[in-house]
C-alpha cells in the first residue's frame, strides 16, 4: 500500500500501538469471563476494574458512574431512552440542529413516536442560539441533548453554561461528548452532566466500544436487558479486550492532552491558513474561536466534495467531506446546512481532522498536492469562468 | 467509498474533451450549483451533419465527471439522430454500469444532449414541461414519468436515485408513489405477461429495422435477408441471393447486421444464419 496521509480522525483513529499490545492477550491467553468465580476469569475482571478506573480519571468521574456499551452511538440511545423511561409523564426533548445522526435520528423517531421535540438551530458560524433553548425549557421537558463538540467543523458548544442552566430547571442534561473525549480536558464532576456518551475508537481505542456516564444517583433504565454485568446497567458478557484498550487509550490521550493542544493545533493552523492562502474562494466553515484543536472544515467553492477526495486519494490523502455526493444523499451535510453555508460551498466542504499522530512534512504535502486539484476541478466546472469574471469586476 | 468501475475511475482521472466548443453549433446545459452537479454540454457539426466535436464542463462528483466524459466520446461521430438514440443506461453501460445511487449523473448526461441538439436544431427550449413535484431539485412529473417508463422504476427511491426527484425534504414521496403507481397500473397490468410483450415489441422493431435499413443496403450488393426466428436473444436470419453463397456473408452478418441489430434494438442480440 502507498503511503497514507490520514488526516480524518473524526471518522475513526488509528489505534495508537501500545494500545494494540495491551488488548492482545486478552483475545488470545486470557480469555475468562470476568464474571466467574475462578482466578483464570476473574483476573480478567480485576483487569477491567483498571480500564474502568483509567477512563474514569480522563473525564473525571468516579469508576462506578461508567457503562460500557459497544459504540458512541449504543451510549446516546441508552441515555435519550432512559431520561424518557424514568419520566414517563414528561414528554418533551430538546436538541441541537446539527447533532450527530446517533442523536439526530433517535430524536425523529422518538417525535414520530408522540414526543414533542425541539431542534435548537445555530447561526451560520455554527454557534447555538442560547436564547431559544433556554426559553424552551418547560415542566415537561424530560431531557435536553446537546452534542460537547461537533464532528464535522469542530465547533465546541459551552456544555457548562448549558447544563447549569438546564439543571436550575431541574431538566436530566445529556451530552454527546464523542468528539471532545481526549481531545479536550473534561471534568465531568466539575459540571451539571448527568449523562456523557464517549466512544472508543476517537480516542485511539478500537471501534465497537463505548462508556455512557451516569451521574451517581440519576435514574437509569437499561438498554440491554439480561445479565448482571455493569451492576444490571447493561447486560452482555463485556466486550473484554477492547475494554481494556480503552483504558489504555485513555491514558494515551490523558499524556498527549497538552499536544493535542499545542503542537496538533498548530499544524492544523498551518494546514488552514496555506490552504486559505493558496487558493481563492475557500474559507472555514464553523467558529474559529471555540474549536476543537484538530479540526477544520474548509469550503472550495464551485467544486464537489467527493472528487476532491477522489483526487486527493490519488495521493494517498485521507479526508472526509460535507458534499451530498459522498453521503449516499443528494443533499449536503445537514450541519452546513443548518449554518446556512451557500450551496456554492457546501458542496465543496472538505474536512481535515488532524490527531498526534500527523507530521509536519505531512501537513506540507497535502498543502503541495490540494491547491492543484482544486485549480484542475475548478477548470472543468462550468462557473469557475462567470466567478472569475466577477471578480475581475469586483477589483 | 462508491464502488466505481475502472472504466468510471479512468475516466474521471483522464477525462476526455474537457471545455467549451469554439464557435459551437449546440449548447446544453442541466443542474445547478444548488443541486451539486452541472454539466454544461456544447456540440459541432461537420459538413455531413456528423457531430465533429463535444465538450464538456461538469460540476459534479466522479461519477458525473466520468458520465460526461464519456457522453462526449459516444456521440462523436455520429449521426444527430443516432446521437439522440443514446438514453441513460447507454451511458451508463458505457462505463461499466454506475452505481445505483449514481443513475442521476448518466439521465443528467442524456438531458444536456438533448438540449444541445435541440439548440442546434433551434426547436423551442421546451418551456419547462410539466408540474414541478420535487421542490427541493425542481423536478416535474414529466421528467419522472419519463425516468419511471424508461428505466423501469419500482420505488420512490428508484426514482431519487435516477432524477433526483424526493431527495431532499420528502414531502413530494406521495406524488411520486402516485406517479408510479400510475405507470405501474396502466403499463400491462398482470405483470407477468410483460416479457412476451417486451419480446413481441423486440420482433417487430427487428422486423422493422431488416425491412428499412439492412435488406435496402444488402440488395445493393445483390443479398436479401430474411428473418427466421428471435427466441430470446438469438435473431436467426436466412441470407439470399449473392450473400448466401459469398464466403464473406458470415463477417457480413458479424460486422453489418448484428451492429446494427445492437445498436438499434438491444446490446443482448446475437445474430445467427441459419
Ligand atoms: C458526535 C458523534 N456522536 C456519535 C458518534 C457515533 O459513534 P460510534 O461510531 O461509536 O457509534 C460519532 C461517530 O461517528 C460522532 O462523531
Amino acid at each position: 500500500m502507498a503511503k497514507i496521509i490520514y488526516v480524518d480522525n473524526n471518522a475513526t483513529t488509528q489505534v495508537a500501538p501500545e494500545v494494540v499490545e495491551s488488548m492482545i492477550p486478552y483475545l488470545g491467553e486470557y480469555y475468562g469471563n470476568p464474571s466467574s468465580i475462578h482466578a483464570f476469569g476473574g483476573d480478567v475482571g480485576l483487569k477491567l476494574k483498571e480500564a474502568r478506573r483509567e477512563l474514569s480519571d480522563l473525564i473525571g468521574a468516579d469508576p462506578e458512574e461508567l457503562v460500557f456499551t459497544s459504540c458512541g452511538t449504543e451510549s446516546d440511545s441508552t441515555a435519550i431512552r432512559s431520561a424518557l423511561k424514568a419520566q414517563p409523564d414528561k414528554r418533551h426533548i430538546i436538541t441541537t440542529s446539527v447533532e450527530h445522526p446517533a442523536v439526530k435520528n433517535l430524536v425523529e423517531q422518538l417525535g414520530k413516536e408522540g414526543y414533542r421535540t425541539t431542534t435548537v438551530p445555530v447561526d451560520s458560524k455554527g454557534r447555538l442560539d442560547l436564547v431559544y433553548l433556554y426559553q424552551n425549557l418547560s415542566d415537561d421537558t424530560a431531557v435536553v441533548s446537546v452534542m460537547w463538540a461537533n464532528n464535522e467543523t469542530g465547533v465546541i458548544f459551552p456544555i457548562e453554561e448549558i447544563a447549569g442552566k438546564v439543571k436550575e430547571k431541574g431538566i436530566l442534561f445529556h451530552t454527546d461528548a464523542v468528539q471532545a473525549v481526549g481531545k479536550i480536558p473534561i471534568d465531568v464532576h466539575k459540571l451539571d452532566i448527568d449523562m456523557l456518551s464517549l466512544s472508543g475508537h476517537k480516542l485511539h481505542a478500537p471501534k465497537g466500544v463505548g462508556v455512557l456516564y451516569v451521574k451517581k444517583g440519576t435514574t437509569f433504565s437499561p438498554f440491554l436487558m439480561g445479565g448482571h454485568q455493569e451492576h444490571g446497567r447493561r447486560a452482555g458478557t463485556e466486550n473484554v479486550a477492547s475494554i481494556i484498550a480503552l483504558g489504555k487509550a485513555a491514558r494515551f490521550t490523558a499524556a498527549h492532552m497538552e499536544e493535542e493542544n499545542t503542537r496538533v493545533r498548530q499544524l492544523r493552523d498551518k494546514l488552514e491558513n496555506a490552504l486559505l492562502d493558496k487558493i481563492p474562494h475557500s474559507m472555514v466553515n464553523g467558529d474559529p474561536e471555540n474549536r476543537l484543536p484538530n479540526t477544520t472544515s474548509i469550503a472550495f467553492e464551485f467544486v464537489e466534495g467527493e472528487s476532491i477526495l477522489m483526487l486527493m486519494d490519488q495521493h494517498g490523502i485521507c479526508a472526509s467531506s460535507g458534499s451530498a455526493c459522498t453521503s449516499g444523499s443528494l443533499e449536503p451535510s445537514h450541519v452546513l446546512r443548518a449554518m446556512n453555508v451557500p450551496f456554492t460551498a457546501a458542496h465543496g466542504s472538505i474536512r481535515f481532522s488532524l490527531s498526534v499522530f500527523n507530521t509536519e512534512a505531512e501537513i506540507d504535502f497535502i498543502v503541495e498536492k490540494l491547491p492543484p486539484i482544486i485549480e484542475r476541478l475548478r477548470k472543468m466546472s462550468p462557473f469557475w469562468e462567470d466567478a472569475q469574471l466577477k471578480d475581475r469586476m469586483i477589483t | 467509498m462508491w464502488e466505481y468501475t475502472d472504466k468510471v475511475k479512468e475516466h474521471f482521472l483522464n477525462p476526455r474533451n474537457v471545455g467549451i466548443v469554439d464557435d459551437a453549433d449546440g449548447v446544453g446545459e442541466v443542474g445547478s450549483l444548488a443541486c451539486g452537479d452541472a454539466l454544461k454540454l456544447s456540440i459541432k457539426l461537420d459538413e455531413n451533419k456528423l457531430i465533429k466535436e463535444a465538450k464538456f464542463q461538469t460540476f459534479g462528483c466522479a461519477s458525473a465527471i466520468a458520465s460526461s466524459s464519456a457522453l462526449t466520446e459516444m456521440v462523436i461521430g455520429k449521426t444527430l439522430e443516432e446521437a439522440r438514440r443514446i438514453t441513460n443506461e447507454n451511458i451508463a453501460e458505457y462505463l461499466g454500469g454506475l452505481p445505483k445511487e449514481k443513475m442521476h449523473c448518466s439521465v443528467m448526461g442524456r438531458d444536456a444532449l438533448e438540449k444541445a441538439i435541440e439548440c442546434y436544431l433551434g426547436e423551442e427550449a421546451k418551456a419547462v414541461e410539466g408540474e414541478i413535484v420535487c421542490e427541493c431539485f425542481g423536478v416535474t412529473d414529466i421528467q419522472i414519468e419519463r425516468a419511471v417508463r424508461e428505466n423501469s422504476l419500482k420505488s420512490i427511491e428508484d426514482v431519487t436515485d435516477y432524477v433526483k426527484a424526493g431527495g431532499g425534504c420528502g414531502n413530494c414521496h406521495d406524488k411520486i408513489q402516485d406517479i408510479i403507481d400510475d405507470i405501474m397500473g396502466s403499463e400491462a397490468a398482470p405483470r407477468t405477461k410483460k416479457k412476451a410483450l417486451t419480446n413481441l415489441q423486440k420482433i417487430r422493431m427487428i422486423e422493422e429495422i431488416l425491412e428499412s435499413e439492412i435488406k435496402p443496403a444488402l440488395e445493393k450488393d445483390g443479398g436479401n435477408i430474411e428473418l427466421v426466428d428471435v427466441a430470446g436473444n438469438k435473431v436467426t436470419v436466412r441470407m439470399r441471393g449473392a450473400c448466401a453463397t459469398c464466403s464473406r456473408s458470415q463477417m457480413t452478418l458479424n460486422n453489418y447486421v448484428e451492429t446494427v441489430l445492437k445498436d438499434r434494438v438491444s446490446h443482448e442480440l446475437v445474430v445467427e444464419e441459419v
